[in-house]
């Protein structure tokens, strides 16, 4: 078992890798862009945010944002591509159990979080100083979302069929999430009604453990933090499996 | 001898209610070269799909060796070695990746992976190939790879779904050579093929599935056996310029140096010759109009 997940992972890995400048250089060029506009063009008029310079401000959000789209980029790109060109039939033809293979795209997705996360925080270190509070909270934030997102790609490949289906959640559901999950300001400025709609909103907790954990200031309880993304997972493991047990749209029923 | 595959009344009923095997009872014994035959649609995929974990059946039952499928899948799975019919392999993907994480997928190391991905590219001729990507290679060079990578875990059954559809005659030749070695040295294989001559040249047993439903299985001999006219075409090097009668043949004059003559069982091909002689007509050339197998397969289809 461990030789197919680590099959399965190494072959994540090149594949991300092998296509580098589609998968690595778009994200360095846009957190580039973000800091130019929102933290050096902006940045000065808006001052700060929580006691905070905005260009320090929005680092965390920004590098986060790299790691919940890359994750599920990855294994929804991937798990697809498997489908589409039938090459999932050489992992069904073979003795992989189905949790590993889960495992392994999942483990795929944390890499290109990782990787593309790390290319991004170089990046942004031409900017700005990167602060950091602590190292603890930030890993465990990075692995958290890396994993629920991972697996969200990996479920939105199970049912997808085209070429569309792949790019519909990643635009209109994940990128506005991302953005009214506090990425570019505090929740405690936003009125009532919006601060308790955000609460529903599970990227507004990793996004500030993840503040935390760069800054040193967040508006939730940490274990609650880390509460929601837990569950998340569990949930959606199961489900990834379940769908893989049951080989929707894997095998023709 | 034990059977290396059996199905028990296995049947498949897709989601869009299409029936696609009724309940199919096959027999494979160990060390076989069996071919599975039927026209489009027969359910020869199905059941390839079935037996190689691809599919699920809606019922019945799958034995590969003694062993239940369903409940020693992974033992099962290690025995069988697939090579479907469409190609299933990354395309972006080099050739000697393909068939290391093949072995990787089986539980094999890198390490041993790569000793047999080079015997079995070296075999297939594409050694010299083994860092292009897949896509970069000809039809009858990707139809080897896949056959190289169903046999990187060195199965105990392999099961060839179309395996020389698009490959030219040329290397047609070396995979059956290789397919014969390979069940001479106790591998059992099942094949699927359009090529009626292929499976007669190659295969001791014989299943023909049409519309789902098991219609003869058979030893080769005995079945092509049972075909009762074989039909020659003679070229002549007399003229013919009448009529020509031979008893329990019916012969049909196609041009003045060529004959067709459906050929009845009783009668063998030097009776026709003679017949031919006695009326002063002699032979130069004479060759099977159609294949045995392919008019009994015919006549059992149709």
């Amino acid at each position: 078992m461990w030789i197919a997940y680590k099959t399965i992972v190494t072959k994540e890995i090149l594949r991300f890798v092998r296509i580098w400048v589609q998968t690595i250089i778009p994200p360095v060029i846009t957190t580039s862009l973000y800091l130019l506009i929102f933290g050096g063009l902006m940045g000065g008029r808006i001052g700060q945010m929580q006691g905070i310079d905005y260009i320090d401000f929005i680092v965390p959000g920004i590098i986060l944002m790299t790691v919940i789209m890359q994750s599920y980029a990855n294994t929804v790109s991937s798990f697809f591509m498997t489908k589409y060109n039938n090459s999932f039939e050489e992992l069904l033809v073979s003795t992989t159990p189905n949790w590993i293979i889960l495992l392994g795209f999942v483990s795929g997705g944390i890499a290109r979080g990782f990787c593309v996360g790390l290319a991004v925080t170089f990046t942004i270190s031409f900017f700005v100083e990167i602060k950091t509070f602590s190292i603890i909270i930030i890993t465990i934030t990075f692995l958290l979302t890396s994993v629920m997102f991972a697996l969200a790609g990996f479920i939105n490949a199970v049912f997808a069929r085209t070429f569309d289906d792949i790019s519909i959640i990643p635009n209109f559901v994940l990128l506005p999430l991302t953005y009214l999950g506090g990425m570019f300001y505090s929740i405690d400025i936003l009125p009532s009604f919006w601060r308790t709609l955000s609460a529903f909103n599970p990227i507004y907790y990793m996004m500030d453990a993840f503040r935390l954990g760069f800054l040193g200031i967040g508006s939730v309880e940490l274990w609650k933090a880390f509460l929601v993304p837990i569950l998340m997972i569990i949930i959606l493991a199961l489900l990834a499996n379940a769908l893989l047990n049951r080989g929707v749209s894997i095998k023709t029923e | 001898m034990q059977l290396a595959l059996s199905t028990d009344h296995l049947a498949k009923t897709y989601s869009n209610n299409l029936e696609a095997l009724k309940g199919v009872n096959l027999k494979v014994k160990e060390g076989d070269f069996f071919a599975l035959l039927g026209s489009n649609g027969a359910g020869k995929t199905t059941a390839i799909g079935i037996i190689s974990g691809l599919l699920k059946s809606t019922s019945g039952e799958v034995t590969i060796n003694g062993l239940n499928q369903k409940k020693y899948s992974n033992e099962v799975k290690k025995m069988i070695g697939l090579m479907p019919q469409e190609f299933n392999f990354n395309p972006h993907e080099p050739n000697i990746e393909i068939l290391i994480n093949q072995a990787g997928y089986y539980g094999i190391s890198r390490k041993e992976a790569k000793i047999q991905a080079e015997v079995l590219l070296k075999k297939m001729e594409l050694w010299d190939r083994r860092f292009d990507v897949a896509q970069s290679l000809s039809g009858g060079m990707k139809r080897r790879l896949m056959l190289a990578r169903a046999l990187i875990h060195k199965p105990k059954i392999l099961i060839l779904d179309e395996p020389t559809a698009g490959v030219d005659v040329e290397i047609r030749q070396s995979m059956w050579q290789y397919l014969t070695q390979l069940n001479n040295d106790g591998m059992t294989i099942i094949l699927t093929t359009h090529y009626l001559e292929e499976a007669e040249s190659l295969c001791r047993n014989i299943a023909i599935l049409n519309n789902g439903e098991l219609v003869e299985q058979s030893n080769m001999k005995k079945l092509l056996a049972k075909a009762k006219r074989q039909v020659i075409i003679i070229d002549t090097i007399e003229k013919i310029s009448s009529p020509i009668e031979i008893s329990h043949c019916d012969c049909e004059v196609l041009d003045e140096n060529t004959l067709q003559v459906s050929q009845g069982e009783e009668v063998s091909i030097s009776d026709v010759v003679s017949a031919l002689s006695g009326q002063n007509i002699n032979v130069s050339h004479l060759r099977s109009s159609q294949n045995r197998l392919e008019s009994l397969f015919l006549s059992l289809t149709s």
